[in-house]
């Protein structure tokens, strides 16, 4: 039997549901923004980043942006400002990530050093 | 949606002919399995079940099955271990009675829930307490809501047809239901009885392959089972199922036509004796309705114009046919093999009487209970009921709400 | 079994199945632990089986789910009874030549749905030696429900139903249920301990489970800063404490025998690992000093029985 992908934009009848409620595991979850939970916000420096890939590691929301290997950014769509990445980060004073009070990001501001 | 709004041309099947085999009602149910040859089968002992699990246990132990036979440590595992094989492509059954059906409850609801097309033989047992290891329907009528399918049969031959039917059933792309087979306890299930069985191969090709809903071990599209919904979605999954069980009424039907081409028997929602002319009837399940029948026999002799429905199809109950049955007779006396303790009466009772409250010439209706924990039902008491309700002196008032037949009050 | 050194750079290159937008706490340690789990299974096809828990209901929010790999809940008690079933299913069709893959088969729950509830479920899945991998993420007491007292919680522990008053003090029924040891003891070829804070640790640990033939079992420390009142940055350094403290050292039973993974030369007092929590607040308040000294008592006894096993398993194996 083919399994629907349930629309997310409204509330579905009971004829667009998938027999027993099943959906197909897209991961589609990460369609929905958890960021909006945040009170305090990592900032990252990808000049001190020395790429060891722990706050990649250790984050609960998939947040620490590879590429090539790399930390590039944080996903601030689901980041929930938990604050462990900046915790684990191992680089010393100035490190590589810290956290920032407040939950919204100016522009640029996630590799911005200001506190 | 509904999977399918037209089903397949009905498959034609050519009729082969039954060998009769003795057996009991117990093992009448495991060699129906032992064709079915289920891809799992997760069981855990109770009387009076145990035969089956102990009958397929040798049919495993000689390799006449290839099912992958799990000897669960408990009913709430068994029927667990079935929603983890049918919700992975597996074709899975179990059996059980009283005690362990209320082990399992809470899981014949997710079974249904998820539309998991599960078959369970249900080997009717009261439920404790006081313990008790005999024959009544208080098990079956403790999980009436559960959203099964539910066939009561009332003997091994129908036992044997009905379970491979319910493999069908079940599976149906416009039903997707877990199907609850039940028999009498004891007086079914360790009774020794002629049954007219099928080749091996005719089983295996009415049964086919099994039919998923949906499949955890489909890696190209593996899928989330068992979501929690919020109060914004619970209530349309809700409705989804009740529809289900409503289609499965014409599925039920269709099902066992294919089957009476195949084997030349048929059992329909209801059963009637003596319906042509009759002003009183009984209307019951299983062997009690058999005593019923042979009561009507009886009485006839003696002019009393008496009927008897029996009723195969418990869920979903086949309101029509029992309104069409029933309109326009004198008297029905409804026997119920359990209580509703506390309700405005007992469970088949007040089915009845609600199917029957909306037609402009129902019948008074009067309720019976009957034979919990095993107590014997005769002919003498049911023709006695026959003859209190076809005197001319009675009148339904008078009746108590809920008259005990057998009891020392 | 993948028995290349785990390193993360090799791990940043699988794809994950367990993604973002779920709706467990912020620093909750399930999340980082099934990231970690399908980070070892790598592409291997697999089903997840999932008691009722913070994991299950945040990440299968209808219609949304978090996992990309085949996933079912049930019930609450029965992640190991139902696994059984897929287990049977894929043996089943494995036989009949209609399944051609070897999918891993996880199960996964909480410490209420392992230690109390779903106890027999597990019991009976390991003697009948079902080749499913149990992992319990354990962060002692059923959160998902407010943080009530479960077989896991340790003594003295504060929970919504063993609070800390004046007629008792936090959980009093004995010191926790020692899950790993009654496992090894069923004749599981591989269990094992470790924490969400030792990544290389639990990712070999998985990978060697899952390479097991028959039923393997993993405890998982995952402190949960609800529950256990510390802060949200503080999952990993708790659970490295936890570890650094001998609370919770960091061992496998392979085969029956017993092996530590690496352990402190030295443990740091036990407050350290207690005073960051808020559910032992109580421990240092006056008339707190007895609590304190109990746990130092049971685990000085129970690292000690530890090392008995762990020298008596070279011998012969203990289950």
């Amino acid at each position: 039997m083919a399994i629907k992908e349930i629309p997310l934009d409204r509330l579905p009848t009971v004829d667009e549901l998938n027999v027993g409620g099943v959906v197909p595991s897209n991961g589609n979850s990460a369609l929905y923004a958890t960021g909006g939970w945040r009170t305090q916000r990592p900032a990252f420096d990808p000049s001190i980043c020395t790429n060891c890939l722990i706050c990649w590691i250790s984050c609960p929301d998939s947040s620490i942006i590879l590429k090539d290997g790399k930390v590039v950014g944080i996903d601030e769509m689901h980041c929930k400002g938990c604050g462990i990445c900046a915790k684990e980060c191992p680089t010393k004073e100035p490190k590589a990530l810290v956290m920032l009070q407040g939950g919204f990001y100016q522009s640029n501001e996630m590799f911005d050093r200001r506190k | 949606m509904a999977q399918a709004a037209t089903i397949a041309a009905e498959r034609k099947w050519s009729r082969v002919e039954s060998v009769p085999k003795g057996m009991t009602g117990d093992h009448t149910a495991a060699e129906a399995m032992r064709q079915i040859n289920p891809d799992v089968l997760a069981a855990y002992p109770i009387t009076p079940q145990t035969e089956i699990v102990e009958r397929f246990a040798e049919f495993v132990a000689d390799g006449e099955v290839t099912t992958e036979f799990v000897a669960v440590e408990s009913e709430h595992s068994a029927l667990s271990a079935c929603c983890g094989a049918a919700a992975s492509g597996a074709r899975a059954m179990t059996c059980t009675s009283s005690q362990g059906l209320a082990l399992m409850h809470e899981i014949t609801y997710i079974a249904a829930g998820q539309r998991l097309p599960i078959v369970m033989v249900l080997v009717n047992r009261a439920l404790s307490a006081p313990i008790n290891i005999h024959c009544d329907h208080s098990d079956g009528m403790g999980s009436r809501d559960c959203g099964w399918i539910q066939l009561y049969c009332h003997d091994a031959q129908e036992v044997y047809d009905t379970t491979i039917q319910a493999v069908r059933i079940a599976e149906h792309p416009d039903v997707m239901l877990p199907v609850l087979v039940t028999l009498d306890g004891f007086v079914t299930s360790h009774d020794m009885e002629r049954v007219e069985t099928l080749p091996d191969e005719a089983v295996k090709a009415f049964v086919g392959e099994y039919n998923a809903p949906y499949n955890l071990l489909d890696s190209k599209h593996p899928v989330t089972a068992g979501i929690m919904a919020p109060p914004t979605v619970y209530f349309e999954h809700k409705i989804a199922q009740e529809r289900a069980l409503r289609r499965a009424e014409r599925v039920i039907e269709e099902i066992a036509r294919e089957y009476e081409q195949l084997s030349g028997r048929y059992v329909g929602p209801v059963e009637t004796y003596g319906l042509d002319d009759a002003e009183v009837v009984v209307v019951g399940l299983s062997t009690g309705a058999d005593t019923a029948r042979v009561a009507a026999e009886r009485v006839r002799a003696r002019g009393i114009k008496a009927g008897v429905v029996r009723i195969h199809q418990f869920r979903p109950l086949p309101v029509s046919a029992i309104t069409s049955l029933l309109a326009g007779r004198k008297v029905v006396a409804v026997l119920d093999r359990a209580q509703s303790l506390g309700a405005a009466g007992a469970p088949l009772f007040s089915d009845i009487r609600t199917a029957m409250y909306d037609q402009a010439n129902r019948p008074a209706i009067v309720s019976y209970v009957y034979g919990l924990g095993g107590r014997d039902l005769t002919v003498d008491q049911v023709s006695a009921v026959f003859e209190h309700l076809a005197a001319p002196s009675f009148d339904a008032s008078d009746q108590a709400t809920q008259t005990y037949i057998g009891a020392r009050e | 079994m993948d028995t290349t050194p785990v390193r993360l750079r090799d791990l940043a290159k699988i794809e994950e199945r367990f993604v973002s937008g779920h709706r467990l706490c912020a620093s909750c340690p399930e999340s980082i632990l099934m990231r970690m789990v399908t980070l070892a299974l790598g592409d291997r096809p697999a089903v997840i089986t999932n008691a009722t828990s913070c994991l299950e209901v945040s990440t299968s929010v209808y219609p949304y789910t978090t996992w990309k790999t085949s996933w079912y809940h049930n019930a609450f008690e029965n992640s190991a009874a139902i696994a059984s079933g897929v287990e049977a299913a894929k043996n089943a069709l494995t036989r009949s030549g209609k399944l051609t893959e070897d999918h891993a088969i996880i199960a996964i729950g909480g410490d209420g749905g392992t230690y109390d509830i779903g106890f027999q479920a597990l019991s009976g899945m390991a003697e009948r030696g079902h080749k499913v991998l149990y992992i319990c993420y354990d962060n002692e007491a059923y959160m998902n429900t407010g943080i009530q007292r479960s077989g896991a919680t340790p003594f003295g522990a504060w929970t919504s139903t063993s609070y800390a008053g004046s007629a008792f003090q936090g959980k009093r029924e004995g010191w926790r249920k020692d899950m790993v040891s009654i496992m090894a003891a069923h004749g599981c070829q591989y269990v094992a301990q470790t924490t969400v804070g030792h990544w290389r640790d639990a990712i070999t640990k998985i990978r060697k489970a899952l390479a097991t033939d028959g039923p393997s079992f993993i405890a998982v420390l995952s402190p949960c800063f609800r529950g256990w009142r510390f802060n949200t940055d503080q999952t990993i350094e708790i659970a490295k404490l936890a570890v650094e403290t001998n609370f919770w050292p960091l061992y496998e039973v392979e085969k029956g025998v017993w092996k530590l993974n690496g352990s402190p030369r030295e443990p740091k007092p036990i407050e350290e690992f207690l005073k960051p929590q808020g559910r032992f607040a109580h421990f240092f308040r006056p008339g707190g000093e007895p609590l304190i000294e109990e746990w130092r008592k049971q685990i000085d006894t129970k690292y000690k029985q530890l090392l008995a096993r762990v020298e008596a398993s070279k011998a012969m194996p203990i289950y």
